[in-house]
């Protein structure tokens, strides 16, 4: 039911020195500190890349392909999320940043951006023929799906049936591009460690469509030392509607559905999905919700501050001269998902429901008897977390501090008792 | 197993809590996820009342395998009239509570619709308590 365990977020343990700073900032709590180091529990783990940003050690690292990825095809197109665009400065043209990948040893570049209209298009329109008033939710962002099969399951039903932009460019470049070949290699080239887990085992689709996910930090430094010598030329096809998407509101403004709402950062997220699922926000129809702050651009493997990104990209967006005519139109390709996206049952106690309440009834007895104080140094995100894991026989009680010092205090107690007073001569023996 | 939470009547920020707290709980015992929402929806509207109208009480959940039961007590003024109240659109709500989107008179009727079995029983100056009732009907499917 969880499906293949691998994930693009994971642990240096070389570099971690068991700080806890990670512990509280996971929205699933899939990180414990124990024995000298953080261990995220794949079956929790959603890829949002919190912990990549709050590491002060940089051990939290997200697996992506290399560039020698490509040296196996013959062809190989580079996917440039929108969010590369705002990596550089306006000195750099998106037609500029595109001849650049070329140099990189890519032979063709296809803009996700140009993907992202088409997406926009059948979403927009599978949204007025459903004639359900919504809420509907955007299925673009891989961390926000993972995180409904985690800890929104009853929400899952409300995902737009749409792929995301990333899978339609790859499958425009495969079917229309260059149909019938196998010698063609699609790399995205991603501010999104959730990408890289989705291209192996998609969401809602049974294969990817997608050869490799490289990491835009990873191309930044090649890449911004051939920009200022490539001679340019109009490679640039996608429109600001498109572009719109590497930030927060760009998908709602693309589908210009009304009553539509978006948030970005993982823990505004979950307040609004919280209020969705307490049967509020009846009067919204569908909301985009992005797990980075500012949306793409605030990616885990981008370079760029998210909030500079967006206001290059933004005025990108209000300069748009588009030389080239669109090559598809909507409706071009099915991009509809080709299976429901399941839950995972990543945050029950036990399969089995009345082991389960064994030991949440224990959880609840444990958790009252700790301080609440939520310090983490017992590796656990808070104390309920970590009551959590002493029922499941994951922890001992004395992995808390608080715990520990009490019962030294007993123990203390225990032996000057057993000291006691001196036996009077000739009494007892 | 039951849960016990207060709720407090003074702070509107924290209206939702009791709620959260069972949704979690129902959670780590693997309950279905549509039986899940609908304990949310009803727990919910049922908490926002008694914060609204009841000035908070005592919400428990009282845990089984099968089902949840929930028990609201407030001692608030009471409904005076119990039928009016259960129609669609009737409310009561002040006016900054409606400007909150809440208080659209869709509280109770949500509550029944959401539920397996409402109970109220109210009288004035004699306080409110709701009982809640919700399968764990496997047969919901997982809400995917």
């Amino acid at each position: 039911m969880n499906g293949a365990s691998f994930h693009s977020v994971t642990l240096d343990p070389t570099k971690c020195k068991a700080c806890t700073t990670c512990i509280r900032f996971c929205p699933t709590e899939a990180i414990r500190v124990r024995k000298g180091r953080a261990h995220i529990a794949d079956e929790r783990c959603v890829d949002c890349g919190e912990c990549i940003r709050v590491c002060p050690n940089n051990a939290k690292k997200a697996v992506s392909d290399p560039l020698s990825a490509l040296e196996p095809f013959a062809v190989r197109v580079a996917l440039p999320a929108p969010t590369l665009y705002g990596q550089f400065d306006e000195r750099f043209s998106i037609d500029r940043i595109l001849c650049g990948l070329l140099e990189l040893g890519f032979t063709d570049v296809f803009e996700v951006a140009e993907a992202a209209e088409l997406v926009s298009d059948a979403a927009a329109a599978w949204l007025a023929r459903t004639g359900d008033g919504g809420p509907w939710l955007s299925s673009a962002c891989p961390a926000v799906v993972k995180l409904l099969q985690v800890r929104f399951p009853s929400l899952l039903d409300r995902l737009v049936p749409i792929m995301s932009p990333m899978e339609a460019a790859a499958r425009l470049v495969k079917e229309r591009l260059y149909p019938g070949r196998d010698d063609v290699g699609v790399f995205f080239i991603s501010p999104c460690a959730g990408k890289v887990t989705v291209s192996r085992y998609p969401q809602g689709l049974s294969d990817s469509s997608v050869d490799g996910v490289i990491a835009i930090k990873d191309v930044y430094l090649p890449l911004r030392a051939a920009l200022p010598g490539v001679t340019e030329r109009p490679l640039h096809r996608a429109s600001a509607r498109g572009v719109a998407w590497a930030h927060i509101d760009g998908e709602s403004d693309a589908l210009a559905v009304p009553r539509a709402i978006s948030v970005s950062g993982i823990a505004d997220v979950i307040g609004v999905f919280e209020a969705l699922e307490n049967g509020k926000m009846k009067d919204v129809a569908f909301i985009e919700a992005l797990a980075c702050p500012a949306g793409c651009v605030g990616g885990p493997l981008t370079v760029e501050n998210p909030y500079i990104a967006r206001a290059r990209i933004r005025s990108m967006e209000h300069r748009a001269t588009v030389a080239l005519e669109p090559r598809f139109r909507a409706g071009e390709l099915d991009l509809r998902l080709e299976r429901e996206v399941s839950a995972r049952a990543g945050l029950a106690l036990a399969p089995d429901m009345l082991k389960a309440m064994l030991l949440l009834e224990e959880t609840e007895l444990i958790a009252e008897s700790l301080p609440g104080l939520d310090c983490g140094s017992c590796g656990a995100p808070s104390c309920r977390a970590f009551a959590e894991d002493v029922a499941k026989g994951d922890a001992v009680i004395t992995d808390c501090v608080f715990k520990l010092r009490e019962n030294l205090r007993k123990l203390g107690e225990e032996l000057i008792g057993m000291e006691g007073p001196q036996p009077e001569p000739g009494r007892g023996r | 197993m039951k849960l016990r939470y207060e709720v407090s009547g003074e702070d509107m920020s924290l209206a939702g809590k009791a709620s959260g707290e069972v949704k979690r709980a129902l959670g780590r015992l693997g309950v279905n996820p549509a039986a899940i929402k609908r304990t949310a929806v009803c727990m919910y509207e049922a908490e926002m009342n008694m914060v609204i109208h009841g000035g908070g009480g005592v919400a428990e959940a009282e845990l089984s395998p099968d089902r949840v039961v929930v028990t609201m007590r407030d001692s608030g003024p009471g409904i005076p009239d119990l039928e009016l109240a259960m129609q669609e659109g009737y409310s009561t709500a002040p006016e900054w509570i409606r400007e909150m989107g809440f208080g659209a008179g869709m509280g109770l009727p949500n509550m029944k619709r959401n539920s397996d079995e409402l109970r109220i029983d109210s009288a004035p100056g004699k306080g409110t308590t709701v009982t809640i009732m919700v399968k764990f009907d496997s047969s919901e499917g997982t809400g995917a």
